[in-house]
């Protein structure tokens, strides 16, 4: 099958057969045997040259972002390390109350974890769904180097009664199996509560939806701003003699040159308050001096700036497709008795839609993904759902939550994408 | 015919110059007066200001100076979506976003149409060009020829009575743009509309054309009908663009009313028309086609000057024997004779004397 | 994500050459970086031949934990903070260190008693303590009317302008409450409650629209100096910096100081372990400490090296009172709680994000 996709040959091949399936060779062979096979060699070869960009595209990405993905619904800290208490916990219904066989697996377990040294990281998975419970773990783990004695319940509540809580036998339910949806409950501001029901994080904790919903219209509205901007410039850009639309070029694409710290760091000395656009509207006397205007580390900065770093991304594709564009046309149009705005409408824009389609997918993929602009400029906010991403990558290390959202924020992008190829078609994408 | 035209002009030119850079002219006093229902052709080389004079007849350029009227109103200020002009554009310029029925029906909707008349009239225009089963296909599922029909009949479903071509048949192959300048021209009897036509090509301008203008050098070098642009041609340029044709310089010896001798400057002496010419002494060059150059005494007028020539090579073309012979130190004199049962063979090396009728051979500028 | 880890940690570990001696240590860059090749590095491979590569990473433990998860360990050395050390540590991650084969102070002091509180865990041991402090410029405020403590932080009436913060909760919350009344012993008692986590963000709310939000550490010292703000928390180091090596007006607020350490740890299959265990005993014995304050205003982790601490590489400016562990700074000082913050940072940062998003 892949081959046959990679090699347009192969399409035809296949149709070939269907209609001159009755067809034969000079001496007697099927005609379609007969031509599949002169083209195998071929087909063989084409598939080859592809192959190290395919292992190359498998190995860097798609395992890598399979593999992220899989820790969004898939962590066994638990399971692997307390095999006997999410035994009992198999075994038993939900909501059943911890007998003492229970008691005595999780005294069992958790001696051999804190001898193996893994009791972190349990305390760490179930710290997830219940906060506090990590020191739990790691301090009942210290305390239970010297074993444990029966009865085991009372055992471990002389540690520490923490134990008793059936919000924690709860979670320890929920992370007895491997497989939970917990990390995209999280992501949605959802929890379970101690019968498993979902229902929404307390009020004062909400704050990944809202980030979503943020980010999705951020884009947009950055969409639309590189759209307005980039839209007379691309076109000034394809009208223009080569020799000045080079010029002007090369200005559109400085900030491609530009180091992205670099650029947004000179988007800080121009906005902030004691900054250079502030100076001049007060030296203008535009506004008074106490009453600077904000326009950085706010989500005003995130928009100038992320407007600004993704406006080439519009202008090329635009360019690219109005250069092409014969202006005949809009000269056919005029003369067929339109104004030049009615030219502009029905004849000239239309015929950019591919290149707008192309600049806006590009600038809106890059703009929710985008996190480094918004973490410098955006103060509280402009931030961005990935800077949440990034913060449970780099700095809580909770790799299932930055994959979750990642997820999210994936699945969000190809239903946006899908709804684009429906709407537009992905076809008529030129990217430049 | 012409001066009834010239009375009531329909289109008119006034003096018009026209400069991009404001240093040179690329069209230098242009007047040109085009009746109603002609068929005027601009015809010239490429960068000769007929495709100019053109795109400011549409309005998409703007005169330098002068004046352009249309049916007796000024137009110099009037934007081009005002004039009311049907064009059809060498690439076709149809709308690559919508169907050949959307196409046509965009001229009519800007002008604020019912959509039942607009049917109506796309319906007669489609089968005007025998086009009616296409309406709805995109102009990129039509050939060549068939895009050429619709873009046509964009320029005309809105009934303009101008209608301006710009050079529409030079992408379609030999045989299909024969047949279209036909179509085009058959449109132009029945509908009535003037039309002003750009082309560079030579043999379409002289089928089609009521008048044609030759243009050079931002200047109208010739502006008559095509019989009489390819016999009577006024200058060595419109001789020499206009059909084949053979050039003798010279300077004239005799000059007696609508009768010239020239002797020329490889030997000889040979009858003429003058045309452009003043005085005796005078240099000139001595234009005459190919296929009125006789070398039989019993074609030619009696007492006409003959000269030598020498037969270099003889081609068989079909429907006529192409000579090039050695005439007065040019290696490229041709002689065209009709290829009849009774027609003289010439060899190559013979040795034979040329001449033709005075009026066939015309004194004009030297080049 | 294993492959990549792979592949990622394989491509940085060819940058080593294979020699038989050499330790691959990870650390934070910066001027901290340069510090620590000029204490410990240089004086180590001079005395054992061991050559030292210094690798920069955002956080080290970012990359600890990637290359413990992908099976495939390429550096030594990690420079982590507290937090992550016992993180990693409970995870298995890290080899545990035996304190006894630590070196003992210059004054025989076994090294257990020589290193402050809370410096010597079961897999690491401390270089440095770092305080995040307020700091403000002198220019901004009349003289006999400059802000002194925390509270004067969120006074913005008498000390007006803009306050610059770092965006997290764990950076935030205390100095909020120590502006609130209450005193550093009882920072954790207060916040682990949820009373005194809402006094904290109700103290946070009273400066809510004056903050400017940093997020690395250079930038508080530049809004200061860009006079985008007049009072922020800022690194101790990064601001001694500013004050000493650059002359800006800035001055020092003690008071509500966040302490903070870095601490060396070994991960498990660490590929030159023994060199590795050699660097870190070498790193952290009283000379090498003590050397580090030259080139930065970070305190020693050991006693013993307060007293052999001198003058800054200018040869001028003395150290001892720009570090964060002189009796001034300790005065009313908040010391990082790392199992507390193990436990409450995903509830915190959630409900410290929703704070901000909320208007």
């Amino acid at each position: 099958m892949a081959n046959v996709a990679l090699d347009p040959h192969a399409a035809i091949a296949t149709t070939a057969s269907g209609v001159g399936a009755a067809l034969t060779t000079a001496d007697g062979k099927p005609l379609a045997r007969a031509l599949a096979r002169s083209q195998r060699r071929a087909r063989r070869r084409a598939f080859l040259l592809v192959l190290p960009l395919l292992a190359f595209i498998l190995v860097t990405f798609v395992i890598p972002i399979g593999q992220m993905l899989q820790r969004s619904f898939y962590n066994d800290g638990f399971s692997r390390n307390m095999p006997q208490v999410s035994a009992w916990f198999a075994a038993t219904e939900r909501g059943t109350d911890p007998d003492e066989a229970a008691w005595a697996a999780l005294a069992a377990d958790l001696t051999a974890a804190a001898e193996a040294r893994t009791i972190g990281m349990v305390g760490t998975r179930i710290n997830y769904d219940l906060s506090g419970a990590r020191s739990l773990f790691t301090s009942t783990g210290r305390a239970l180097r010297g074993g444990l004695e029966p009865p085991y319940r009372e055992a471990l509540l002389g540690i520490n009664e923490g134990w008793d809580n059936p919000m924690l036998w709860s979670a320890m339910r929920e992370a007895s199996r491997p497989y939970t949806a917990n990390f995209y409950l999280a992501a949605l501001d959802r929890t379970r509560d101690e019968d498993g029901r979902i229902r929404q994080v307390d009020e004062r904790q909400q704050v990944y939806v809202m980030l979503f919903m943020r980010t999705f219209w951020l884009s947009l509205l950055i969409t639309g701003l590189t759209f307005l901007l980039g839209f007379p410039i691309a076109h000034l850009l394809a009208t223009l003699p080569m020799r000045k639309s080079n010029l002007l070029m090369i200005l559109v694409l400085l900030p491609f040159w530009t180091s992205l710290l670099v650029r947004t760091t000179s988007w800080m000395v121009l906005l902030q308050q004691q900054g250079v656009v502030n100076d001049i509207l007060v030296w203008l006397g535009v506004i008074g001096h106490d009453q600077r205007l904000q326009m950085i580390y706010n989500q005003t900065g995130t928009i100038i700036a992320m407007t600004h770093i993704l406006l080439p991304f519009m202008v090329l594709p635009l360019y690219s497709v109005m250069r092409t564009i014969n202006p005949s046309y809009v000269r056919a149009a005029r003369s067929l008795g339109a104004t030049s705005w009615t030219a502009f409408r029905r004849v000239y824009f239309p015929q950019t839609l591919p290149g707008l389609g192309a600049g806006a997918l590009l600038v809106f993929i890059l703009a929710v993904g985008y996190y480094i602009t918004p973490a410098l400029v955006g103060g509280s906010s402009g931030q961005l759902i990935s800077n949440m991403i990034a913060m449970h990558m780099t700095s809580t290390l909770n790799w299932s939550m930055a994959a979750a959202l990642a997820a999210l924020l994936l699945a969000s992008v190809l239903v946006l994408y899908w709804l684009y190829d429906r709407l537009v078609g992905i076809d008529n994408l030129k990217l430049g | 015919m012409l001066d009834d035209r010239l009375g009531d002009a329909f289109v008119a030119f006034e003096h018009v110059q026209k400069s991009y850079d404001g240093q040179t002219l690329v069209v230098k006093d242009l007047n040109l007066s085009i009746g109603k229902g002609e068929f005027l052709t601009m015809l010239g080389p490429s960068g000769s200001g007929k495709t100019t004079c053109l795109m400011m007849l549409a309005g998409f350029e703007t005169a330098t100076h002068g004046e352009i009227r249309l049916a007796g109103r000024p137009i110099n200020q009037v934007p081009p979506h005002k004039r009311g002009i049907g064009m059809v554009f060498q690439n076709y310029a149809l709308f690559p976003h919508m169907t050949v029925g959307e196409n046509l029906s965009f001229p009519l909707e800007v002008r604020g149409m019912g959509k039942s008349e607009r049917e109506a009239r796309i319906k007669r225009a489609l089968d005007m060009v025998q086009m009616g089963a296409f309406a709805n296909r995109r102009p990129a599922q039509l050939s060549g020829g068939q895009q050429q029909r619709i873009a046509l009949a964009r320029a005309l479903v809105f009934d303009p009575e101008l209608v301006l071509m710009d050079e529409p048949l030079g992408a379609l192959d030999k045989q299909l743009r024969e047949h279209m300048q036909f179509e085009i021209k058959h449109l132009h009897e029945r509908l009535g509309i003037t039309v002003v036509y750009v082309t560079h090509d030579q043999g379409e301008a002289l089928t089609m054309s009521d008048r044609i203008a030759v243009f050079n050098d931002g200047r109208i070098q010739q502006l008559a009908p095509p019989a009489a642009l390819y016999e009577r041609p006024e200058n060595s340029f419109v001789a020499s663009f206009i059909g084949e044709n053979n050039a003798l310089p010279g300077v004239i010896e005799e000059l007696e009313g609508d009768k010239a001798l020239v002797r020329l400057d490889g030997g000889g002496v040979i009858d003429a028309t003058p045309v452009n010419i003043r005085e005796r002494g005078q240099r000139t060059t001595v234009s005459i086609r190919p296929e009125r150059v006789e070398f039989k005494p019993e074609m030619m007028p009696p007492g006409a000057h003959t000269i030598e020539a020498k037969v270099l090579e003889v081609i068989y073309m079909g429907d006529i024997l192409r000579a090039r012979l050695a005439v007065a130190g040019s290696d490229n004199f041709v002689m065209k004779m009709r290829n009849t049962i009774g027609q003289t063979r010439l060899d190559p090396g013979q040795t034979i004397r040329i001449g033709w009728h005075p009026q066939d051979a015309r004194a004009l500028d030297p080049v | 994500m294993k492959t990549t880890l792979i592949l990622s940690t394989a491509l940085t570990g060819m940058a080593f050459a294979v020699s038989a001696q050499e330790v691959n240590v990870v650390s934070w860059g910066g001027a901290y970086e340069m510090s620590q090749v000029e204490a410990y590095n240089k004086p180590f491979t001079a005395e054992t031949g061991i050559r030292v590569n210094m690798i920069a990473a955002d956080n080290p433990a970012t990359p600890l934990k990637a290359q413990v998860e992908a099976g495939n360990v390429t550096a030594d050395v990690f420079d982590v903070e507290v937090s992550d050390a016992i993180r990693l540590c409970d995870e298995g991650a890290l080899v545990e260190i035996d304190h006894a084969s630590l070196p003992p102070a210059p004054d025989g002091t076994p090294a257990v008693d020589d290193f402050v509180e809370g410096a010597l865990l079961d897999c690491a041991v401390a270089n440095i303590v770092w305080g995040t402090v307020i700091s403000f410029d002198t220019t901004r405020f009349p003289d006999g009317a400059q802000p002194q403590t925390a509270a004067d932080f969120f006074d913005t009436e008498t000390f007006p302008g803009k306050r610059g913060l770092p965006r997290n909760p764990k950076r935030t919350l205390y100095l909020a409450l120590i502006a609130d009344g209450v005193p550093a012993a009882e920072i954790y008692d207060v916040l682990g409650t949820d009373e005194g986590v809402e006094r904290a963000f109700a103290k946070l709310d009273t400066i809510k629209s004056d903050v400017v939000w940093w997020e690395a550490g250079a930038q508080p010292v530049q809004l200061l100096a860009d006079g985008e703000v007049t009072m922020t928390t800022v690194y101790n180091g990064r601001i001694f910096d500013a004050i000493v090596a650059e002359n800006k007006p800035f001055a020092v607020i003690w008071d509500g100081q966040y302490m903070d350490m870095d601490m060396f740890v070994i991960p498990k299959d660490a590929p030159n372990m023994d060199a590795a265990l050699q660097y870190l005993k070498f790193a952290t014995d009283t000379q090498r400490l003590a050397d580090q304050a030259k080139y930065i205003a970070y305190g020693p982790a050991r006693k013993s090296s307060a007293a052999l601490v001198g003058l800054y590489q200018d040869g001028v400016t003395e150290m001892a009172p720009h570090m964060p562990t002189s009796p001034e700074a300790l005065e009313n000082a908040v010391m990082d709680n790392p199992e507390f913050w193990a436990d409450h940072d995903t509830e915190l940062t959630e409900r410290f994000n929703a704070w901000l998003a909320s208007s």
